[in-house]
């Protein structure tokens, strides 16, 4: 092994650990405020990427251009789920929002699918010059992913920590009954939740369509690693979502020193059950 | 009965209960402005499930609730806060990750203007928690969390509050402290409406009290009178 492959397999890793930790704030918010595991995240990954497609062709875009309207879209099917189904059920036990969403998912494949077919895409086809620092080889979309990923974050952290919105979300987190008691309108910062949850869901689609290619099952396939990342980190603590992002995407791209890559979803559960065993909060202490 | 005209908060012959059993059964109570009202009596009274239908957390099935005049039956929460009434729970009523200083705004959150000016009125009724303003709640005493719990509910600007046990499980010299604030916070103009089970150190502060048993009203008089009162003493102040 050289130093070089381990570095660019590092890089690799914090790419898709990039991407995973946009999927993954997403999910831990809505766990930490719905309480439920959202089974329809990766869809709504592929929902915006999809979206993002629709611009680059329909509008001639490139595709950096084109997020905003992969946020719109996975922002109006996100609020949409939810007020016409997620928000009927929300008196009811958890594992059947849990249910409901496994059952959106499936739906908002199928969509996808009989709007845009089966076959692989992809946003611009040729082939794009790398950028190389002495060994590693570094893709322009990946620049964009990490540039991206690293403003997202920044804003996410500014969002939760001084807008009133931001910190009634943390405290919906913290305490559902008591912010009702404290006059914060629980359904208003529910459906900003899903506001900001699909658009870095959107976001995140849109980047994994840019590393690898665009396919209607590409977010469903995310959803165990974001699982895994959103518990490794601490369900329902947003910054523990990125840590575990990071860590889960490093530890996939590593473990192709010594394994085929076909078992990197077998590394991201392994990390998941071992965390659940030792350590069920998660690192950052987030709920059991 | 009806409301009584004048009062801030009315409990009108009220039954109600969680799910399909009533706990109250015909409880009557009012605040009327400026008054601090003490709810007191023996497990299982009803004392803080007469308050938290007045707040509308149990599902009054019969008789109304009133403030200031207004039907406000089985009103939502932020409506009620909307309104003018505040409400303290009696366990986890601070929000543990947020701040003492976050925590405080959560309680504008209705009503954000003004905010700072608020938040420094707050801080001079209880000087602690602008020490420890950056810390976060959960790492707090109990006694230093019902500050914020109490500073929160008065950052909405209330003409009523509503504490459920504040001094449950605070040390004798944080009990003292805590009904000094409410004390306090009663003498800014707020009514208050407290259920507690240190009775005799709350009736010795109290306008008024009521004693509760089996979701019925016993007795109603003064704070002196009820702390007077032989019956009441041998029954529920432990003698």
């Amino acid at each position: 092994m050289y130093l070089a492959d381990f570095l660019q397999l590092l890089v690799y890793g914090v790419i898709s650990g990039s991407i995973l930790a946009l999927g993954a704030i997403g999910v831990s918010l809505i766990f930490g405020i719905l309480r439920f595991a959202h089974f329809a995240h990766g869809d709504l990954m592929t929902v915006g990427a999809f979206c993002a497609l629709a611009a680059v062709t329909g509008l001639g875009l490139p595709v950096i251009a084109a997020i905003p309207f992969a946020i719109l879209g996975a922002v109006v099917v996100a609020v949409g789920i939810d007020q016409t189904i997620y928000r009927r059920l929300r008196r009811t036990a958890p594992v059947i929002l849990l249910i409901s969403s496994f059952g959106m998912a499936m739906a908002l494949r199928a969509v996808i699918q009989i709007i845009w077919g089966t076959q692989d895409r992809v946003y611009q086809s040729g082939i794009q010059l790398p950028y190389r620092i002495g060994d590693i080889v570094l893709q322009p979309a990946h620049v964009w992913i990490l540039a991206g990923t690293a403003l997202l974050v920044a804003a996410v952290h500014l969002f939760l920590q001084k807008t009133s919105l931001g910190k009634a979300m943390r405290a919906m987190s913290d305490n559902m009954d008591l912010a009702r008691v404290t006059g914060i309108n629980a359904e208003r910062v529910i459906i900003w939740t899903w506001v900001m949850g699909a658009g870095l869901a959107a976001v995140a689609g849109v980047f994994l369509a840019m590393d690898t290619r665009l396919h209607p099952t590409m977010g469903w396939h995310m959803m165990l690693p974001i699982f895994a990342a959103a518990i490794l980190g601490g369900i329902g603590k947003p910054y523990g979502a990125i840590l575990g992002g990071l860590i889960i995407g490093v530890a996939q791209e590593l473990s192709t020193l010594w394994l085929s890559p076909a078992y990197k979803p077998a590394v991201a559960f392994a990390i998941m059950v071992f965390m659940l065993i030792v350590r069920p909060q998660g690192l950052l202490g987030g709920r059991r | 009965m009806t409301i009584p005209a004048g009062s801030l908060l009315a409990l009108d012959n009220v039954y109600g209960g969680y799910g399909g059993v009533d706990i109250l059964r015909g409880v009557t109570m009012t605040v009327q402005p400026g008054e601090i009202v003490v709810i007191i009596g023996p497990n299982g009274a009803g004392k803080s499930t007469s308050m938290k239908a007045a707040f509308g957390l149990v599902n009054v099935r019969e008789g109304r609730v009133a403030f200031e005049g207004r039907d406000i039956t089985n009103w939502r929460a932020d409506r009620l806060v909307k309104l003018g009434m505040g409400f303290v729970p009696q366990e986890h009523n601070v929000f543990p990750s947020l701040t003492v200083q976050e925590n405080l705004e959560m309680g504008a959150y209705l009503n954000p203007k003004g905010m700072r000016a608020r938040m420094d009125k707050i801080f001079g009724i209880f000087p602690r928690l602008a020490e420890r303003r950056r810390q976060a709640a959960g790492l707090m005493s109990g006694g230093e969390r019902q500050m914020v719990a109490m500073g929160r509910a008065l950052m909405a600007e209330p003409r009523m509050l509503l504490l459920d046990e504040p001094t449950a499980g605070l040390s004798p010299l944080f009990i003292e402290q805590t009904f000094e604030r409410v004390v306090e916070i009663n003498k800014l103009g707020i009514g208050i409406l407290m259920v507690e089970q240190n009775a005799k150190q709350a009736l010795a502060i109290a306008h008024r009290g009521y004693v509760l048993a089996m979701g019925e009203n016993r007795f109603e008089d003064t704070g002196p009178n009820l702390l007077a009162n032989r019956e009441v003493a041998e029954l529920f102040l432990g003698g």
